[in-house]
């Protein structure tokens, strides 16, 4: 969905469900899945649908991830950092957990 | 980087939003010698018109163009200024004395404020459509900060759809970093022109009107434009093809990135648990704050500035920042010198001179504005416009009361994707005006904060002997 002008800044390397994703220097979670065609990043409460991140200024919680072990930050508002571990989420009420 | 220890426990004045609005307040007051600081949630200033104006990695000025590059003298303005800016700064509470929750870091704070302005600015409107919610669809809004701060570019078959001036904007910054854009669909409704036109002329006057003119020719040329009535995305995990139609009959496009916009409306979320009275405005067709001459609220010592006071514009927004950051300079500091609030209105005047135009040529149409069907309303809790419909019909009377019936509004965006098409789906039901019918009752924290972190707050020998018996 997303290329990069140019691959510039320093590789931030963070995984992603335990996989390695390169991110860059400025990106934020939510960035650093797009950049690396990540297509959704968690799934409903509701009906486990997948949604993927939506407005990137914090207003519809839709890149809800965790982040480093704690649960539903918004992805687009955290800067990555070497090392990160950014998790999708199960939503359905935890009940598929 | 500012830590939540390094704040001190009260500031003279307490601006919360980096964009325009925040950072002219912020740097007129702490100029005036008044204890300044400014909290603002992203990586970095700028809000979203100017959005990582300080670090952005699109250097080709020619991309972004003239209007973002303006926003790097506010910021550098801001910076030297002497105000306190903590980026990475989430406002989560602010009560009436003005107590300011803020958490940095995973570190919670309350911050008392002799003055508060609230700069937070707008958000893209709701535009609930059938597979609004899914992956591969995003805001317009989403792409373009995607652009300005990552230099990220859509890949791929692209649409974008809706209407108002970002729309286009964002696809002539796009031609000009190389994306391709499969089309355009265009949703102003053609009816739209006979409110429009009279106020042509104040709009020809204004900076807007060449600019926009410009753009249209810009990406008219380079990407087919259709008009619809109708839009649905398609697809089961994601988007797949897009639906619309128009007076050419039905068509499908396949696609990979969908991209939707139909303006903007203030961000009321905070100003609302803070206890700000709003009105509904019918020409913007959204709650904006009610406030004086010189952005004050209905919540002493409270100001909304910038386009959550009603949208204008950024350049707008700055000046309304400065008249609202002179108030609280005259209230706070009486002997400081000031600059001339006068030529401030001029300017301002000349900015919001078009805005009429805007508002009635860019109106959303009511089928883009009041879902049917299954079409989703509430985002979170996946409630769908004929759930609301059929509840409003039943007797519910408010946003509130649906809240019980549906837990619309009730998810983690608290309202911002589904108060406005909720209090509309309800007025429409029940015959009345979205006035009369009312928004949401927010409450803090307005933003999520861990447990952690409000037991992060200091606590006092007093507060400590309260419950240690």
């Amino acid at each position: 969905m997303f290329k990069r002008l140019a691959e510039k800044g320093p590789a931030i390397s963070i995984t992603v469900d335990g996989k390695p994703v390169t991110a860059r220097a400025g990106d934020t979670v939510a960035s650093a899945l797009l950049g690396a065609g990540i297509d959704h990043c968690r799934t409903t409460p509701v009906t486990g649908a997948p949604r993927a991140p939506y407005c990137l200024m914090g207003v519809c919680f839709d890149c809800l991830v965790t982040v480093d072990g704690v649960g539903s930050r918004q992805g687009c508002l955290i800067p990555v950092r070497e090392g990160m571990k950014v998790e999708t989420q199960l939503g359905r009420r935890e009940a598929g957990r | 980087m500012i830590a939540a220890a390094d704040l001190a426990s009260s500031y003279e004045l307490v601006v919360i939003g980096g964009g325009p609005a925040g950072l002219a307040a912020a740097t007129l007051a702490a100029r005036a010698g008044v204890a300044t600081v400014l909290f603002d949630e992203n990586p970095g200033i700028g809000g979203q018109i100017y959005r990582a104006i300080t670090s952005t990695p699109v250097s080709d000025r020619a991309i972004l163009g003239k209007d973002y590059w303006d926003g790097a003298v506010l910021a550098d303005e801001a910076k030297a200024s002497g105000a306190l800016i903590a980026n990475g700064a989430t406002v989560w509470s602010l009560d009436r004395q003005r107590l300011v929750g803020v958490s940095i870091g995973g570190k919670a704070r309350v911050i008392e404020a002799g003055r508060v302005i609230i700069a937070t600015g707008s958000q893209e409107r709701p535009f609930p459509i059938p597979g609004w919610t899914l992956p591969g669809v995003m805001t317009a809004g989403a792409a373009q900060t995607a652009l300005k701060a990552q230099g990220l570019v859509v890949e791929g078959r692209t649409v974008l759809a809706g209407s108002g001036p970002l729309l286009w904007l964002l696809a002539a910054q796009t031609l000009r970093a190389g994306g391709r854009i499969a089309a355009i669909l265009d949703t102003t409704p053609r009816r739209n022109w006979l409110q429009a036109m009279f106020h042509l002329p104040d709009f020809a006057l204004s900076p807007y009107f060449a600019k926009g003119l410009a753009l249209l020719r810009e990406v008219r040329a380079k990407v087919p434009v259709h008009r619809v009535g109708t839009i649905e995305a398609v697809g089961t995990d994601r988007v797949r093809e897009v639906v619309f139609s128009g007076a050419g009959g039905t068509r499908r496009l396949p696609v990979d990135l969908l991209l939707l916009h139909q303006g903007v409306v203030p961000n009321v979320n905070l100003a609302n648990a803070a206890g700000v009275a709003h009105v509904w405005n019918d020409r913007q067709i959204c709650f904006v704050p009610v406030l004086d001459a010189d952005f004050g609220s209905s919540v002493p010592g409270i100001a909304v500035a910038g386009d959550g006071a009603g949208i204008a514009g950024g350049t707008a927004a700055a000046e309304r920042g400065r008249i609202a950051a002179i108030a609280a300079v005259r209230a706070l500091r009486p002997d400081s010198v000031v600059p001339d609030t006068q030529a401030i209105r001029q300017r301002l005047q000349r900015e919001e001179m078009g805005r009429a135009f805007l508002d009635w040529l860019n109106r959303p149409a009511d089928s883009f504005r009041l879902p049917v069907g299954d079409t989703i309303a509430c985002r979170c809790e996946e409630v769908t416009a004929q759930q609301v419909r059929e509840t409003a019909q039943m007797g519910c009377e408010g946003p509130n009361q649906m809240k019980a019936f549906l837990r619309c509004g009730m998810g983690p965006c608290q309202g911002r994707l589904c108060g406005l098409t909720v209090t509309e789906l309800i007025a429409a039901e029940r015959k009345t005006s979205p006035d009369e019918v009312g928004y949401y009752r927010l409450r803090p924290p307005v933003k999520p904060i861990t447990l952690a972190e409000l037991a992060s707050l200091p606590i006092s020998e007093v507060e400590r002997k309260a419950v240690e018996r």
